[in-house]
C-alpha cells in the first residue's frame, strides 16, 4: 500500500534537478553510524481490503454499546448522538484544516469554534469560553494552574474527593513536581460536609474545586462552595456534566469563577477513552489567564465581519516558557462536534435529554433497591448513582454482561483513590449510569437479568 | 460552489419553535418519578439555557456553508512546516469507526476489550521500534503532552536517584511548546542563542551543563530542516553530567526507517501521531502524543501500558498495567484512541517499505522545492535539507518591500495555503516549507512558479493588500486583542426573530 505520487520518470527528474544521483545522497547528513541498516521490524504491509477485515475481526472481540445495552458511567456515557454530528463533522474541510493561523483561510474553522465558544457560554452561564482543552480530566488541572496565575497564591490547591479519581490523579500529577499542596477534603457519606471545607480553605488557597454532579452522580451544594471559595480569596472551579445543565443549575448563576466539563456527551462517542473534549468556561475578568485558544471577532480590511485567533499572546508559541498552557494541537475536532450537537439539541432537547436520563436513572435504581441493592449514599442525584448489589459485584457484572448489558465500573478499581472511610462505603460497589437512550423495557430487562 | 451569504452567526439564524432533535416520553409509568421529585427545587435550573432553535436543514445549510470558506488537505496544496500536512487515507476513517471499536466504554474490562487491546499493543511494539527505544506510553493526548509526560517521567526518575535536577535546555529554534512544557512541569528554562549556523552550538551548550542539567531537548533534524550532524556528541556530553536527551518528535517524518531518535542517542521522544501516521489535523486537533523511552525509564511512564501475557492453555491475553514507579494519569483513561487507531492503520497498509519511502519522498519532494525556489528565496540552512527548509523573504523585502507575511496572503490568492511563516524565530522573514510525500512534482512546480510570480509581481500594491478573493481580508488583530469579543450576542430565552436574513450579507 501507497500514499505516494511521483513516478520513477518523475523522481529522476526531480533529482537531475537538486543535483544529487540517488535519493539516499539526500539523507547524508546523517552520520554513517546512525543510519539504520535494516527495514524496520514492522511487520508485511497489508491491502486496505485485508486490513479491513483484520479490523473488523478484531472489532468483534471487543464488547461495546452496539453489541450490548450501556449503563457504564464515570465520566464517559452512551448519549445519544444525532447523525447531522457525524456528517459536518467528517467534511474534509473541517476534519483536514490545521490551526487557522492563517485566518483569511480558516473561516469556516474559525466562526465554527467561534459559534463553540458562545454556546458553551449559553449552557454554562459563564462570559467567555475558551476554543477546547484535551478532556475533562487536564481542564481541572489547567483550571488550578490559572487560579493559581489569577490569585497568586501557589501553595495551596483543594479539592473535594467526590471529584473524579482521574481527574484528581490528573491534577496530583500535574502538581507533582511543584510545591503546591493538594488538600483533598474526604466525602465518605457521597457529598462534602460543608465544615471540613471550611476548616481547610485559608488564605493561601488558590481554589476550591468541585465536580456537580459528582463522581458518585449525587449533588453537592455547589451554590454554597462557590460562596465558601470566594469568602476565603480563592477561586471556585466547577466540573459539571454538560448534559446536566438543561435540568441543573447553570453554574454562572450561582457565581462559579470557571466552569470546566467533560465535553464526551455533547456528540462525542466514547472511543475507548478519546479523543474526547475539554471544556473551560469562566468570568471576563481572567479572560487573559486562560489557558488555551480562544477565538474573537473582529473586522477586516473591508470593515467586513471577521473571526481570528485572539490573544496569541497568552500562548506557547508566543509567549515560551511565561505561556498560560503549553497546549498547542486542542480538540478541534471535538468542539465543532459540540457545535453542531448543541445546534441540534438547542434549549428543549438538552432539558429533555436531561430529564429522560434522570427519570430512567430513579427508575432503575427504584427497581434495584426492590430487588435487594443498596444505594450508599442518600444525597440527590442526576443520572448516576452508587449501587451495591446483594451478591459480589464482580459475579453482577458477568452477569449484566451475558444478558447483553454492559454496567460499571466496579468501584474497585479506585481502591487507592479513597480515603478509607470513604472505601468501606464503596465496597462492593458499582455506579449505573442511565442516558436519554435507554428505553423504559431495557431498564426493566437489566433488572430481570440481576434478578434472576 | 461557495455560498457567499452564509456569514450569520448560528444564534442569528435562530427562530423559536424551530426543532432539530426530538426524543420520545418515557410511557406513563407509576413508578417513574418526575425530575421535580427525584431532585429538591435548590438545584434545579430556573429557565432554559439559551440555546439557539434550529431545524436540522438550518444547521446543514448553515455549517456546510462555513467548511467551504476552510482551505484544508482535501482540497488545497498546504505546505504548513512544522504540522506535516499530508493526505490522511480515506478508509482509515472508516476503519476508525468500525462498531466494536469506536463505541466502546473505557471502563470495560480488559475481558470485554481484547480486540482493541490487541490493536493497542501492537502499537505500542511498532513505536517502540521506530523510535529504537523500548518502552512506550500511548497516554499523552498531544505533542506538548507527550513532552509535559517525559519530562514528568525524567524528573520522577532523577528525584529516585536522589539527584536535584532543576534546568531544562533547548535551542532558539525550538516549538513554543518546549519551553512552556518545560515551565509547566516545573524546570528552569534556558534557552542556547542563536547560533549562525542554525545548528547546536556545541561550545555554548557545554557551558550550560553541569548537575543541574536535567534535559537538553531538541528538535532532530532541526526547525531548519537540517539534521544535527553532531547529535552524537551533543548526547555524549548530555550523558556525561548525568542528563538526559529529549527528542521533539514533530519532525519525525523525515526519518522513518533511516535512523532512530534511540540510535543517535535520544532517551525519550514524543511522536505526533497527526502529523506523522495521518490522524487528520481536525482543524487544531485532536492529535496523539505517544511517548518512547529508553528501559532505565520504563518504570516511571504514566498508565495504563498494554501488556500482553499467555494463559494456561497458551492464548494472548491483552491486559492494563501501572508501571512500578509511574508518575500516575496526565489526562482521564486511555488516551486519545481514536487518533491513535488510524496511526495503527497507517504503519499497517505501509509496513517496513512502505514507512521509509514515506520519509524517502517527502525528503526528495522538500528538496526538490529547495532547489526550485533557492535562487529567489534564500535558505540559510544551505542547498540540501530533510522534508521541510526554512527560505528567507529577507532580499525580497529590502528590494521590493514584500514581506514574508505579504507572500503568505498573496499565495491564498492562488489557492495555495500559505507556508509557516516567521518561525524559526531565528531567520528573519521566515518561511518555513513542508511540501509532505503527498504531493507530487507537478503540484511543486506550481507552488515554485506563483512564489516567483508573488516575489517579482510588478505592481507591489497587489501583494500588500491580498488575499483578495479569500472570504475576508487581513483581519485587525489588535482591535480584536483591545476590544475582545469572544462570543456572539445571546438571544434572550423565548424572544423571537430577530430581523429578516438578507439574501446577501458581505460584500463581494
Amino acid at each position: 500500500m501507497s500514499y505516494l505520487l511521483n513516478t520513477p520518470a518523475q523522481q529522476s527528474e526531480m533529482l537531475d534537478a537538486i543535483g544529487v544521483s540517488s535519493i539516499d545522497e539526500l539523507f547524508n547528513t546523517i552520520p554513517e553510524n546512525f543510519r539504520l541498516g535494516r527495514d524496520l521490524n514492522l511487520g508485511d504491509h497489508v491491502s486496505e481490503m485485508e486490513l479491513t477485515a483484520q479490523i473488523q475481526q478484531l472489532a468483534r472481540q471487543n464488547a461495546s454499546s452496539s453489541s450490548h445495552v450501556c449503563l457504564m458511567g464515570g465520566g464517559a456515557y452512551d448519549h445519544f448522538i444525532p447523525a447531522v454530528v457525524d456528517e459536518i463533522a467528517s467534511r474534509g474541510e473541517y476534519y483536514t484544516a490545521y490551526t487557522p493561523y492563517q485566518a483569511e483561510a480558516s473561516q469556516g474553522s474559525l466562526q465554527t469554534f467561534f459559534e463553540f465558544q458562545s454556546l458553551i457560554c449559553a449552557l454554562t452561564g459563564m462570559d467567555v469560553a475558551n476554543a477546547s482543552l484535551y478532556e475533562g480530566g487536564t481542564s481541572v488541572s489547567e483550571a488550578a494552574f490559572m487560579a493559581m496565575r489569577v490569585t497568586r497564591r501557589h501553595k495551596k490547591v483543594v479539592v473535594l474527593e467526590s471529584v473524579h479519581p482521574e481527574y484528581r490523579q490528573t491534577l496530583q500529577t500535574y502538581l507533582q513536581n511543584l510545591e503546591t499542596e493538594l488538600v483533598v477534603v474526604p466525602t465518605p457519606s457521597g457529598t462534602v460536609d460543608l465544615k471540613q471545607v471550611a476548616a481547610v480553605m485559608d488564605k493561601e488557597t488558590a481554589c476550591l474545586i468541585v465536580q456537580q454532579p459528582n463522581f458518585f452522580g449525587s449533588l453537592e451544594q455547589a451554590a454554597e462552595l462557590t460562596r465558601m471559595a470566594k469568602e476565603a480569596g480563592a477561586l471556585s472551579i466547577v466540573s459539571v456534566d454538560p448534559l446536566s445543565l438543561g435540568v441543573l443549575k447553570r453554574p454562572g448563576t450561582y457565581g462559579a469563577d470557571i466552569v470546566v466539563a467533560e465535553g464526551q456527551g455533547l456528540g462525542i462517542p466514547l472511543q475507548f477513552g478519546g479523543p474526547f473534549l475539554g471544556i473551560l468556561a469562566c468570568d471576563e475578568k481572567y479572560v487573559r489567564r486562560m489557558p488555551g485558544r480562544l477565538i474573537g471577532k473582529t473586522t477586516d480590511s473591508k470593515g467586513e465581519d471577521c473571526y481570528v485567533l485572539n490573544l496569541q499572546a497568552r500562548e506557547q508559541h508566543i509567549r515560551r516558557d511565561k505561556a498560560t498552557s503549553n497546549i498547542c494541537t486542542n480538540q478541534g475536532l471535538m468542539a465543532i462536534r459540540a457545535t453542531v450537537y448543541l445546534s441540534s439539541m438547542g434549549p428543549k432537547g438538552m432539558q429533555e435529554a436531561g430529564k429522560r436520563s434522570c427519570q430512567g436513572a430513579h427508575y432503575l435504581v427504584n427497581q434495584l433497591k426492590a430487588n435487594g441493592w443498596k444505594a450508599p449514599f442518600a444525597a440527590p442525584y442526576f443520572k448516576e448513582c452508587v449501587l451495591t448489589p446483594p451478591a459480589s459485584v464482580s459475579e453482577v457484572v458477568t452477569q449484566a454482561q451475558e444478558g447483553g448489558f454492559l454496567v460499571g465500573p466496579v468501584l474497585d478499581r479506585f481502591t487507592d483513590a479513597f480515603c478509607e472511610e470513604t472505601q468501606e462505603q464503596l465496597q462492593n460497589s458499582l455506579l449505573l449510569a442511565v442516558t436519554e437512550k435507554r428505553t423504559l423495557e431495557e431498564l426493566d430487562q437489566l433488572v430481570g437479568v440481576l434478578a434472576s | 460552489m461557495r455560498n457567499q451569504h452564509s456569514t450569520r452567526s448560528i444564534f442569528d439564524i435562530s427562530r423559536s419553535g424551530r426543532r432539530s432533535t426530538r426524543f420520545p416520553e418515557h410511557p406513563a409509568n407509576p413508578e417513574m418519578s418526575s425530575v421535580e421529585e427525584a431532585i429538591p427545587a435548590e438545584f434545579l435550573a430556573e429557565e432554559m439555557a439559551p440555546l439557539p432553535e434550529l431545524a436540522e436543514s438550518d444547521i446543514v445549510r448553515h455549517y456546510v456553508n462555513l467548511s467551504t470558506l476552510n482551505m484544508s488537505v482535501d482540497t488545497h496544496f498546504y505546505p504548513l512546516g512544522s504540522c506535516t500536512m499530508k493526505f490522511n487515507p480515506k478508509r482509515h476513517e472508516r476503519l476508525a469507526g468500525t462498531p466494536g471499536l469506536i463505541d466502546m466504554h473505557p471502563y470495560q474490562t480488559a475481558e470485554t476489550s481484547q480486540g482493541m487491546l490487541k490493536i493497542l499493543f501492537e502499537l505500542q511494539e511498532m513505536l517502540a521500534e521506530i523510535a529504537g527505544l523500548p518502552a512506550v506510553s500511548l497516554h499523552p493526548a498531544a505533542g506538548a503532552q507527550g513532552e509535559f509526560t517525559a519530562l514528568l517521567t525524567a524528573a520522577a526518575y532523577f528525584r529516585d536517584k536522589g539527584e536535584n535536577r532543576t534546568r531544562v535546555i533547548f535551542p532558539s529554534s525550538a516549538h513554543g511548546t518546549n519551553p512552556a512544557s518545560a515551565a509547566l512541569a516545573g524546570f528552569e528554562c534556558v534557552q542556547l542563542k542563536k547560533s549562525a549556523t542554525g545548528l547546536v552550538d556545541i561550545e555554548e551548550l557545554q557551558a550550560h551543563l553541569d548537575d543541574q542539567t536535567a534535559v537538553f531537548m531538541i528538535t532532530n533534524p532541526n526547525t531548519i530542516g537540517m539534521f544535527e550532524p553532531e547529535i552524537g556528541r551533543i548526547s555524549q556530553m548530555l550523558h556525561d553530567v548525568g542528563g538526559l536527551v529529549y527528542i521533539d518528535g514533530a519532525n519525525m517524518n523525515a526519518i522513518l526507517g533511516k535512523t532512530r531518535p534511540g540510535d543517535f542517542g535520544g532517551d525519550m521522544m514524543h511522536y505526533n501521531v497527526h502529523k506523522t501516521f495521518t490522524g487528520p489535523h481536525g482543524a487544531g486537533g485532536p492529535g496523539a502524543g505517544p511517548i518512547a523511552v529508553r528501559d532505565f525509564l520504563a518504570d516511571y511512564l504514566p498508565a495504563p501500558i498494554v501488556t500482553k501475557q499467555r494463559d494456561e492453555s497458551g492464548n494472548e491475553v491483552y491486559g492494563l498495567s501501572r508501571p512500578a514507579k509511574s508518575i500516575g494519569q496526565v489526562r482521564s483513561f486511555f488516551g486519545n484512541v481514536g487518533i491513535l487507531l488510524r496511526g495503527y492503520f497507517y504503519l499497517k497498509t505501509l509496513g517496513a517499505v512502505g514507512l521509509r519511502e514515506v520519509s524517502e519522498q517527502a525528503v526528495l519532494n522538500a528538496n526538490y522545492l529547495l532547489s526550485q525556489v533557492k535562487d529567489f528565496l534564500p535558505v540559510p540552512g544551505g542547498d540540501v535539507c530533510m522534508h521541510e527548509f526554512v527560505a528567507s523573504a529577507s532580499p525580497v523585502l529590502k528590494d521590493r518591500g514584500i514581506s514574508a507575511m505579504d507572500i503568505a496572503k498573496r499565495l491564498l490568492d492562488y489557492g495555495v495555503h500559505a507556508p509557516t511563516v516567521y518561525f524559526p524565530l531565528d531567520v528573519p522573514e521566515a518561511m518555513m516549507m513542508e511540501p509532505t510525500e503527498t504531493e507530487s512534482k507537478s503540484t511543486l512546480d506550481r507552488y515554485a512558479a506563483l512564489l516567483r510570480t508573488i516575489a517579482t509581481e510588478e505592481d507591489p500594491e497587489m501583494v500588500h493588500s491580498a488575499p483578495h478573493t479569500t472570504p475576508v481580508c487581513r483581519p485587525d488583530e489588535v482591535k480584536a486583542a483591545r476590544q475582545p469579543i469572544l462570543k456572539a450576542t445571546l438571544p434572550a430565552t423565548g424572544v423571537d426573530e430577530p430581523t429578516e436574513e438578507p439574501l446577501v450579507t458581505r460584500s463581494v
